[in-house]
């Protein structure tokens, strides 16, 4: 609308110094200092070149094998499970019937408590020894479970919690679902399509902009997550919830060792900018646009 | 086809039918959803054998125990320092955030110039990237300020919109709004900033009100960044002293923990209840239309 360009950079400047002050600047300093043996108590100036050091040194530390193979299991569980279940239950929703308004806020609540330490508090109570999972399991018949002491179980708490807070998916899922004209369903119905039909070949691929948006947002929080296993399990038992952002943490505000801290979260950062651009390759594959295209910019 | 030429009754009863396993669906899952929120508050009332004793939510010997213990906390502050603390850093996150995010998102949308397409890419590109490969040297950088233990390095950023997401909100929204009005204004005299404040600010109100709103909340959970720049039990916010609670009181107070949890959520829940169609356009206005 307006082509003074000094005014349109006079009102993205504040971006602009953000950008290269909090985002620009750290993003390289921690690039450098992955290759450092850089302490936290010590004078920056102080830090020693390592060349690829950090990295070599990943390669035999057993708690970093560790530790990548359950924040993988941990995001490959999770993603796909919290989409499924947001989808199913936007779906759901998307029925009009009485009183649904009402669903809707119900079901969206845990999300907005959402990251919440108290949440997480209260998530580490549920599955406590004498927690409300294993009241429910005894009185339905049960073994009570010790869901936060064995390796096997304790991750699954988490994957829980997160599955608990589907709503902002299943928000996107719903508008997703509420923008596909109705007169699409109304022609395949007259054509005698059936519902599984219709299902496949008209709400799928009109959602798929939806899911791809989904995916990319649940693929780059859950590969962050840090509250939930920090707080209810603390990274154990035998450091099977210790994702990666919790080794980061402790490594760096715990051991002090900031250069492999920031190796580690290179690494990390490397492994979720990988699944982005391969989401965003594939996308002209699946995802469809179909005539939303024309408004552009 | 068949729909119509089946008798009616056996269509009336697959209708009824069908509706009945919607309702199943949805109050089970409705169940799921709620019910640890329901118990965490009825906790909150239960003294403590009692927690573990039963499923049932009603407390059969009510006590006001838990949450007059809690409130006090075993630290030397009561509850109300750590819900002030807590709101003394995310008001000036929030107004932060507003101020420069409808600044920036009005740059983008409205002005041409040599470059945007770059920097607008550049800021989506902030949404994805991940917060911990910036954590460590932001830390330092913070510490070369000065700035540890106050609540600096938690809001001052927010002055330069670094929250890409909240600007990309406000384009997206101000994209939706045709600019006649604001070529009006602007014939009549009026200045850029005259525009924005006159004009485009009172259209885009809800989107103001849903990124402050989600600002709010996201702040008040906020956990990491609070327990690497915070020091002294004295500054802490509730999301801290929370923690330290349940690493005080392993097992032995339940009640206080889970009620101090439920004031922790109260906040959010009532600022969610006042203003949830706000919450639910944010989301989707700020994605699907992109």
């Amino acid at each position: 609308m307006y082509d003074n360009r000094v005014s349109g950079y006079l009102y993205i400047a504040p971006f602009l110094i953000g950008l290269a002050t909090f985002t620009l600047f750290p993003f390289l300093a921690s690039f450098l200092l992955s290759f450092s043996d850089y302490q936290l108590q010590d004078p920056v100036e102080q830090a020693r070149f390592l060349g690829l050091g950090n990295y070599t040194q990943m390669a035999g530390d057993d708690t970093f094998h560790g530790s990548l193979g359950v924040t993988f299991l941990y995001v490959f569980i999770t993603v796909p499970l919290k989409l499924a279940f947001a989808l199913f239950i936007a779906f759901v929703l998307n029925f009009k019937l009485r009183g649904i308004g009402f669903f809707r806020t119900a079901y969206y609540v845990p999300s907005i408590l959402g990251g919440s330490v108290a949440i997480a508090v209260l998530w580490r109570y549920v599955f406590a020894g004498d927690g409300l999972i294993n009241q429910v399991l005894v009185w339905a018949g049960g073994e009570p479970l010790n869901w936060l002491g064995e390796p096997a179980y304790a991750l699954f708490t988490v994957v829980l919690l997160r599955l608990w807070q589907f709503g902002s998916a299943m928000v996107v899922f719903l508008a997703g679902l509420q923008n596909i004209p109705t007169d699409l369903y109304e022609a395949a119905t007259i054509d005698g399509a059936g519902k599984a039909r219709i299902f496949f070949t008209i709400t799928l691929p009109l959602l798929t902009p939806v899911i791809f948006f989904n995916f990319i947002m649940q693929i780059v929080q859950a590969f962050q997550e840090f509250n939930g296993p920090y707080i209810i399990t603390g990274g154990g038992p035998l450091k099977s919830t210790y994702l990666l952002p919790l080794m980061i943490y402790e490594e760096a505000f715990k051991y002090f060792n900031v250069g492999y801290a920031a190796a580690l979260s290179w690494v990390l950062f490397l492994i979720i900018a990988l699944f982005t651009i391969i989401a965003f390759a594939s996308a002209k594959y699946w995802v469809f646009y179909g005539n939303e295209r024309e408004d552009g910019e | 086809m068949s729909l119509i030429t089946a008798p009616r009754r056996d269509v009336a009863w697959f209708g009824r039918f069908s509706a009945l396993l919607r309702y199943g669906v949805l109050i089970g899952v409705g169940l799921i959803m709620l019910y640890p929120l329901f118990w965490m508050v009825a906790a909150s009332f239960k003294p403590n054998h009692e927690i573990f004793g039963s499923v049932s939510l009603w407390p059969q010997d009510p006590t006001m125990d838990g949450v007059v213990k809690g409130w006090r906390t075993g630290t030397e502050y009561s509850f109300a320092t750590y819900l002030l603390n807590s709101f003394a850093f995310i008001i000036p996150k929030v107004v932060l955030t507003v101020v420069s995010s409808v600044l920036v998102a009005f740059g983008f949308a409205r002005f041409r110039m040599p470059g945007k397409q770059l920097w607008f890419a550049l800021m989506v590109a902030t949404i994805l990237l991940p917060k911990s490969v910036l954590l460590i040297p932001q830390y330092l950088m913070f510490r070369e300020f000065g700035w540890l233990d106050t609540y600096l390095p938690l809001y001052v950023p927010c002055a330069f919109a670094t929250d890409g997401f909240f600007v990309f909100m406000v384009v997206q929204f101000l994209r939706g709004i045709p600019p006649d009005m604001e070529e009006a204004a602007v014939i009549d005299g009026c200045n850029s900033l005259q525009v924005l404040w006159h004009v485009v600010v009172p259209v885009i109100m809800p989107a103001i009100i849903s990124v402050a709103l989600f600002q709010f909340m996201w702040s008040l959970n906020d956990f990491l960044y609070p327990l690497i720049y915070l020091s002294s039990v004295g500054k802490y916010p509730v999301a801290l002293a929370l923690k330290m609670a349940i690493d005080v009181t392993e097992a032995t107070a339940w009640n206080q923990v889970l009620a101090m949890s439920t004031i922790a959520l109260l906040p959010s829940l009532i600022v969610f209840f006042l203003a949830q169609k706000y919450f639910v356009e944010g989301i989707t206005s700020g994605s699907v239309k992109g």
